[in-house]
């Protein structure tokens, strides 16, 4: 089987073989492996140092896009179905409650380990010179990641996503200068037809162009955006030389003055 | 005494998710902080001793000369991530299967949610809209907290602490950096836990009453004062940042390696967001201040 012509097409590595040349291959010539560099820090490895959470976080977002795509299947993002199709999905699709389950613990989850990756991130310095920009990088992922929790919320249509985004969108009438309660707002002309809330929502309150809104972004804007940062976001850890550690200790008196 | 209630909110299942981050911050702080104190240990010991520091291989892991300093990708690499994702599987599983997401009535527009909450990662800013106005809480607190995170690296001079665990020899970036992350995590605390309707505050143990009325009057400072008190604010935290950001022959010499430009941009950001928030919390829940500068075009 491992001779046929076909086999050596699509692995072109023997991975039957365990010598260091090959395994190192099998790293290489996949092209989803070899995000990660042949070899690692022997220290590296060890989970007490990152904690795994930044590719956990990783991991919880394709588990994301993966049950997202198929909740897709079942919704329609209009005032009329979308409550309905989620009804539909809890009591008539077989296994749809556990899908909508895990799309939306999977969505708090990853926000708490991307909460957890920042922190460690921090308690070992690992954002310090030369990988700055990534921390950069990483915040903007921060901040998209809530943003895509936060547009999910509104699209079963209930109650709760309903009052949650009309209190979190009243917010943005008072953003200054764009916003028709901000200060500077009213004189340039802001009103609750024009403002910067008015352009979120598609309208002057919460109604099916928000949902509509809600569902782009949360489908196909913000996504799409995450996974080209996360995709700097990986090659930069590359780039910078690997994660940042566990890295030997400098000593105060080391340090230049 | 009525802990329904209180138990009633932890068991929403939405906030399940706020012990987890609780918990978890915890124990990774732990966690952590375990391992800084060993690498503090072992800094000591190397200062004291220049001819081990000179041979020492410098981490508290295990060490022998004789060990490749790397290690194959695959497998050492992988294994660990596979089996990561195998637990976060299991874990997403078995939540899924324990606990159903909520789906409460239809949207109704003409039925307020009373109190209406935002998600549980956005709670803490709703939370802050009690002191201040929606300008400042929902657009340039968010907005501050954003830049000033993205800034964080280009404000921290010492090349002390890359890539390892230590406490002693980064306190106060640490400090700072845990100070902001403790305040995010009490407003969400408190706007989850605490507040119901109307937004009013319920110890744990007290039953939501719909019908209860706040007649607190509110005041500011003079309008006269104009940014007087902000300024004097300003200085007087600004002072007292220097003195801790100088306390040790460490953080002196830390300071001395950073511009200008950036000790002030840290101080901007420290005396806003670290001291000036929790400051006109208290403000306003132990002496009613509602305003602490009042113009025609905006008030703070
Ligand atoms: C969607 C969210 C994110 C994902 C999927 C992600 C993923 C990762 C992964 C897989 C790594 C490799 C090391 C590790 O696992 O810890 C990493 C490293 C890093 N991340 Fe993130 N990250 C995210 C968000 C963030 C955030 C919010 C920050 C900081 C504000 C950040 C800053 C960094 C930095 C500085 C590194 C380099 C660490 C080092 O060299 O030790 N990332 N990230």
């Amino acid at each position: 089987m491992k001779k046929t012509q076909l086999w050596k097409s699509v692995f072109r590595v023997k991975h039957d073989r365990t010598d260091t040349r090959t395994r190192s291959l099998a790293v290489l010539s996949n092209v989803f492996l070899h995000l990660h560099p042949t070899r690692v820090n022997r220290d590296a490895v060890r989970y007490s140092y990152t904690w795994g959470m930044g590719g956990i976080s990783a991991y919880l977002f394709l588990v994301l896009l993966f049950t997202g795509a198929l909740l897709m299947f079942y919704y329609h993002p209009t005032k009329f179905q979308a409550y309905r199709d989620i009804l539909y999905l809890e009591h008539d699709v077989p296994f749809g409650r556990l899908l909508r389950n895990m799309h939306r613990w999977g969505a708090h989850l990853m926000v708490i380990t991307v909460w957890l990756h920042m922190l460690r991130v921090v308690l070992t310095g690992a954002y310090k010179k030369p990988r700055e920009f990534n921390w950069v990088v990483g915040v903007g992922l921060l901040v998209l990641t809530l943003l895509l929790s936060f547009t999910g919320y509104l699209l079963p249509d209930d109650q709760l996503g309903f009052w949650a985004v009309t209190v979190g969108t009243n917010m943005a009438r008072a953003t200054p200068l764009v916003g028709h309660e901000g200060p500077f707002g009213p004189q340039l002309g802001m009103t609750p037809f024009n403002d910067v809330r008015f352009g979120l929502l598609g309208g002057s309150v919460v109604d099916s162009n928000a949902l509509l809104r809600a569902y782009v972004w949360h489908c196909i804007g913000i996504p799409v955006i995450l996974l080209l940062l996360l995709g700097v976001h990986f090659w930069r850890v590359r780039k910078d030389g690997g994660i940042s550690g566990p890295a030997p200790l400098l000593l105060d008196s080391e340090m230049k003055d | 005494m009525d802990f329904g209630q209180i138990r009633e909110i932890l068991s929403a299942p939405d906030n399940v998710p706020i012990l987890g981050l609780l918990g978890g911050v915890a124990f990774f702080l732990w966690y952590g902080l375990r391992q800084a104190r060993a690498m503090d240990r072992l800094a000591v010991q190397l200062e004291a001793d220049p001819a081990l520091a000179k041979t020492h291989h410098r981490k508290t892991h295990p060490h022998d000369d004789a060990w490749e300093p790397e290690v194959l990708v695959w497998p050492h690499l992988l294994k660990v991530e596979f089996l990561a994702a195998i637990i976060v599987t299991v874990l997403l599983l078995v939540w899924s299967l324990a606990l159903n997401a909520p789906l409460e009535e239809p949207a109704n527009p003409n039925q307020t949610m009373n109190p209406a909450k935002a998600p549980w990662y956005f709670v803490g800013l709703q939370e802050l809209l009690v002191y201040f106005d929606p300008w400042f809480a929902g657009v340039v607190l968010p907005l501050l907290i954003v830049i000033g995170l993205m800034l964080f690296p280009y404000l921290d001079a010492s090349p002390l602490g890359t890539g390892y665990y230590t406490l002693r020899q980064r306190k106060v970036v640490l400090v700072s950096f845990g100070a902001g992350f403790a305040i995010w995590l009490a407003a969400i605390v408190v706007g989850t836990f605490i507040r119901g309707p109307g937004w009013m505050w319920f110890w744990p143990g007290e039953t939501w009453d719909h019908t209860r009325q706040v007649f607190e009057k509110t005041r500011d400072l003079p309008a006269a004062l104009g940014p007087v008190p902000v300024i004097a604010f300003y200085l007087l935290a600004g002072w007292l940042i220097h003195k801790f950001v100088t306390r040790t022959e460490l953080d002196r010499r830390i300071y001395a390696r950073t511009s200008r430009l950036q000790y002030l941009t840290f101080q901007f950001f420290a005396i806003t967001l670290l001291i000036g928030v929790p400051l006109k919390i208290f403000l306003r829940l132990a002496f009613r201040i509602k305003y602490v500068w009042v113009t025609p075009w905006f008030n703070l």
